[in-house]
């Protein structure tokens, strides 16, 4: 176990190098010039030279990597060459909405395909199973952002129950924050919901035809007596394992959402920072994001390994 | 009579209560500042926000565009007219209690004009030679020659006086002398300002102000017609207007900016150097379907690039009027009779995307095939602006009297007449209003003649205010929203 | 197998309309006419006309072109490039081909797509082909894993031993044996592949990165209908119809294939 923990901690540290140098180098060809960015049609060369030191721009590729690298390292994403705040203060306040919002979606996700997952297995067949079944088909095949749009002109601008964009800040109160949270969260959580309930179905109908399922069913359990004591616990690995990946997707996925509805979350800021070259902005919170999905492979890799110790041998 | 006198002390009661409630106001805006210093970036949100209510200068905007005394009282000028002497206000401070003095300007004008300068606008100073405070209260400036311009110069966001204890942290509290006093960023959506008691001049009669950022049309429109908002400046979708001009709640001001919105020709990029090609072009496009299109009839066409509100406009149109037949001749006559293809490079805005989409069709129409490609802004700058790499793009320069764009050879369409340059520089250096305005006309007639770019229409500027506010410029001079005078009538 | 049917059915709907629209279509869709915009559907103009008087059932034709070319190409590399890939990593299983090949695998699925997709059109600007190569680069991985995955259990089998024993070379017994027998898995995993491609085309196009105007695409008609729907809901509601049906019968035509295939799949396999 320990040799197999260190072999993976050696390719995650790689990962993370190869993930650092291609972030940078791809970043850095972007062409475009913040500094010309910024200071628009009149602006005289000299000026924009003299931006462009002060940003320290004109440094070489190799000395604005290290360095980049090492503040990293240090903790220190660095300093926006837009807003000229340090890039970690800018990624708190985003995640303040991002992390929220991706909690809500996950939220209504689970509400949302968790019923309906064992609505539907419990009912193998049935008409009701394929109306749920239909409805997630047709859940993922929505364009997210169009049924945002929808909703927009049904719920915020005609029912008015919901703001139609923007977020008025937490110290605005709950309930206004939630007013702009919701929309953007259904939006988020639809396709989401749709391939969690398949999930949850299929799994349910795995667990349910195996053997000790069929034991417990001879023993007298009723179907669902056995889908709820037994079933339930096993389908939830596979459940899991999604809804893992789907809280990191939620997080840097909610790009275009959050720009449907003006929300000034990661995503945003990311699309925002690529269109100002806001490079160093980019480079950061690129790299923070493969880092957190990287990690937790890592982790999710480590905890497998420990349960099942053949998967050691096979990597 | 009882009855009645009941009545009106409710009336009066009713009005008191929305007075007080009624003294503060929120204004829509689409782009949030990305910092809060308009001395060290071009970005327009910031003067919209800062201009004439936080930060002033020695002469301002007034809503009509003409230049008015700001901190400075009055001026004298030499002579020669290269020597300015202003005598600045008395009793003026600063928001953190600091008094304003000739020391503050000195410093503001060698910070925009020095080596080290990041300000935008740089080329407003070049011509000073220097910078003097003679006496607590009076600056004289000298410039390197006389300068038509220069009080007008001096009105620009990028020539606000800051002092200099304030720098540090400028990006992020500007401290100025206005009528307001800027309080808090919520970023990513508003800021407020609040009335500044302390104020030299007539005090704002509003309490204070909040800016809210919203950038999408769909959220705009849910905004103003929940009320959430008080007054949309420069409302960005002109498809929606109507339905605010059918709501008794709102007012829709349909204003002048200073952007004239021109097709760009690459003139030194063949087939764009000859004159015929241009000039076909030019009577290639039917300017209503574009202002129809585009901008949903809100704007005014013109046939150079001069502001049709100017004073000194000349209706030039008729250069260039929609004959399709007549642009298929020219392009016989030039070589082409069965056309070409071009590059026709779109920024964002969607008078670029959508008024591309129609130029496109209506150049195909005479055989002219112009390859459309979207692109943002950085990468518009980079390849069209800075790299020339473009046939035809379509951009609306929104800088005030601006035409002297054309007297420089390295501009992005490369229009290069010495006699146009000769021209400019004779206006620089001319004092002499009658004369300018002369100048100004023969300028306009030299572009438009020339067919150096096509000439589509003024952006016009569409607020959307609630009907009980008064005071929003409808016209923009300036990218500001000056509330120094807007109020409530209720 | 009534998914099957049904999912046949609408994909082969919007193919044909496609394919018919390089012969014909109601209007010419590069004609503008502006005195004519948002007009709401009628008899001349089933689906209405756009914010440029364009007609809308012309546009949705032209741009299922658009959509079915960028979905397929994108696959296709996905494809050409991931499938190789994952043939390789199994026939080395345990190897440093296959660590390097899986844990590059991971590196690309760390990476959030539609970011990488944005930065590769402001590298190179936006258009279909780059829209092309931002959605197939993410296809890749997948194909990678879920050849790895099918040709891991088939290298266990009997029938390949024997061929091992026969002297055949690991590269000949991937293409001789290994690929026939995860053919079913692989255009199962294309289906749903060519519906997240169509997907992926209108997301990238609502943010203004695929095709270029005047080529029609449904993502950009959503996008530009966004401030116009409320006065003409029409022009946002025909495309996004075309796009839900389009991804819905490419996923109900996978299912299908897969309830069809999966137990030969699993009879040869045992």
């Amino acid at each position: 176990m320990l040799r197999y923990a260190v072999t993976r901690t050696g390719s995650l540290l790689l990962s993370l190098a190869v993930a650092s140098l291609v972030i940078f180098a791809a970043i850095e060809v972007v062409p475009g010039d913040p500094a010309a960015f910024m200071l628009g049609l009149n602006a005289q060369a000299d000026t924009v030279a003299a931006l462009r030191d002060e940003l320290g721009l004109n440094a070489s590729l190799a000395e604005r990597y290290f360095s980049w690298i090492l503040g990293l390292l240090k903790g220190d994403l660095g300093t926006s060459y837009t807003y000229r705040s340090p890039v970690s203060e800018i990624v708190a306040e985003r995640l303040v909405i991002s992390l929220p919002l991706a909690g809500y979606a996950l939220l209504l996700t689970m509400l949302v395909a968790f019923p309906a997952g064992i609505f539907a297995a419990s009912r193998r067949g049935s008409a009701a199973d394929v109306l749920v079944m239909g409805g997630t088909q047709l859940g993922v095949a929505i364009p997210n952002f169009w049924f945002a749009m929808i909703m927009v002109v049904i719920f915020a601008i005609n029912l008015r129950w919901f703001s139609a964009g923007g977020f008025p800040g937490w110290d605005a109160g709950f309930l206004a924050a939630m007013k702009a949270l919701t929309l953007p969260a259904i939006a988020l959580a639809l396709p989401q919901a749709s391939i969690l309930a398949r999930v949850m179905r299929s799994a349910l109908l795995d667990t349910l035809s195996s053997d000790y399922i069929r034991t417990a069913r001879a023993k007298g359990l009723t179907k669902g007596q056995a889908l709820r004591r037994h079933a339930l616990r096993n389908a939830m690995i596979p459940v899991l394992t999604i809804l893992g990946l789907q809280f990191s997707f939620l997080l840097a996925g909610a790009i275009i959402i959050e720009n449907v509805f003006f929300l000034p979350g990661l995503g945003r800021l990311i699309f925002q920072a690529i269109s100002q070259r806001d490079l160093i902005v980019v480079e950061s919170v690129v790299m923070l994001l493969v880092f957190a999905v990287i990690l937790v492979n890592f982790l999710v890799d480590l905890a497998y390994a420990w349960v099942d110790p053949r998967l050691r041998l096979r990597t | 009579m009882k009855h009645l006198i009941m009545a009106t002390s409710v009336v009066a009661v009713l009005s008191s209560a929305n007075a007080v409630s009624a003294r503060d106001v929120t204004i829509g805006l689409q782009l949030e500042p990305p910092h809060l210093d308009p001395t060290s970036a071009a970005a327009g949100a910031i003067d919209q926000v800062l201009y004439s209510n936080v930060l002033e200068g020695l002469t301002r905007f007034s809503s009509d565009g003409s230049v008015v005394p700001g901190l400075a009282e009055s001026w004298e000028v030499s002579e020669d007219g290269v020597i300015y002497t202003f005598a600045l206000r008395d009793g003026v401070t600063f928001h953190d209690g600091t008094s304003f003095e000739a020391a503050d300007v000195v410093f503001s004008l060698d910070r925009a004009r020095g080596a080290d300068s990041t300000n935008a606008q740089k080329g407003l100073f070049a011509n000073i030679a220097g910078v003097q405070a003679t006496d607590s209260q009076t600056v004289v400036i000298t410039l390197d020659q006389p300068q038509g311009a220069f009080l007008f110069n001096l009105a620009w966001g990028d020539a606000v006086i800051v002092a200099p204890e304030s720098i540090d942290d400028i990006k992020s509290t500007p401290i100025g002398t206005g009528a307001f006093r800027f309080e808090d960023w919520k970023q990513g959506d508003s800021i407020r300002l609040t009335r500044n008691d302390d104020y030299w001049g007539t005090p704002a009669q509003l309490d204070g102000a909040t800016f809210k950022f919203i950038s999408d049309p769909t959220a705009a429109f849910a905004a103003m017609m929940a009320e959430d908002i008080d007054a949309f400046y420069s409302y960005p979708a002109p498809e929606n207007l109507a339905q605010f001009e059918a709501d008794p709640r709102f007012t829709v001001l349909a204003g002048n900016t200073e952007g004239e919105t021109i097709m760009a020709m690459n003139n030194k990029l063949p087939p764009f150097d000859n004159k015929l090609v241009r000039q076909a072009v030019s009577h290639a496009i039917d300017r209503a379907a574009i202002i129809d299109g585009a901008m949903f009839g809100y704007g005014t066409p013109i046939g150079s690039h001069f502001a049709p509100h100017n004073p000194a406009y000349v209706d030039l149109t008729g250069n260039s009027a929609y004959d399709p037949e007549k642009a298929k001749s020219l392009l016989t006559e030039a070589g082409y009779p069965n056309g070409f293809s071009t590059t026709l490079k779109l920024p964002p805005p969607s008078y670029a995307r959508r008024g591309g989409e129609i130029i496109a069709a209506q150049l195909r129409a005479v055989g002219i095939e112009a390859e459309i490609s979207n692109l943002e802004w950085a990468q518009w700058l980079e390849q069209a602006f800075k790299g020339y790499d473009f046939g035809l793009t379509i951009v609306s320069h929104t800088e005030p009297m601006d035409i002297g764009i054309y007297a420089r050879p390295g501009y992005y369409f490369q229009y290069d007449n010495i006699d146009f340059q000769k021209l400019m520089t004779e206006f620089e250096v001319e004092n002499d209003p009658d004369k300018r305005t002369a100048i100004l006309q023969e300028a306009q007639t030299i572009i438009s003649e020339d067919y150096v770019n096509a000439y589509l229409f003024q952006l016009a500027l569409t607020s959307v205010v609630n009907a009980k506010l008064q005071g929003i410029w409808a016209d923009a001079p300036t990218q500001a929203v000056d509330l120094t005078g807007v109020s409530w009538t209720d | 197998m009534r998914n099957l049917v049904l999912g046949f059915a609408l994909t082969a709907l919007f193919v044909i309309g496609a394919l018919l629209s390089f012969l014909w279509t109601p209007y010419d869709h590069t004609v503008l006419e502006v005195s004519n915009k948002l007009r709401p559907p009628s008899l001349s103009h089933p689906f209405g006309t756009d914010q440029l008087g364009r007609d809308i059932l012309s546009m949705i034709m032209v741009g299922a072109r658009t959509s079915i070319a960028v979905a397929v190409v994108a696959v296709g590399i996905g494809m050409g490039l991931g499938v190789p890939l994952g043939l390789a990593a199994a026939a080395r299983r345990g190897g440093w081909v296959d660590e390097l090949i899986m844990r590059g695998n991971d590196l690309i699925f760390a990476f959030p797509s539609l970011l990488i997709a944005i930065l590769i059109t402001a590298v190179f600007g936006p258009s279909a082909v780059n829209a092309i190569i931002a959605i197939g680069i993410f296809n890749i991985p997948v194909f990678a894993r879920v050849t790895r995955g099918g040709a891991l259990s088939i290298w266990q089998q009997d029938f390949i031993l024997a061929a091992r024993v026969a002297g055949k070379r690991a590269t000949r017994i991937s293409v001789e044996h290994i690929l026939p027998n995860i053919a079913n898995l692989l255009i199962v995993q294309g289906t749903i592949q060519f519906s997240l491609g169509i997907l992926a085309e209108a997301a990238l196009s609502y943010v203004g990165l695929g095709a270029q105007p005047p080529v029609p695409s449904w993502g950009r008609m959503l996008a530009e209908s966004q401030t116009l729907f409320m006065i003409a809901p029409h022009i946002t509601l025909f495309p996004g119809f075309a796009i839900v049906l389009t991804v819905l019968g490419l996923n109900l035509a996978g299912d299908g294939l897969r309830d069809l295939l999966d137990p030969r799949i699993r009879r040869t396999a045992l």
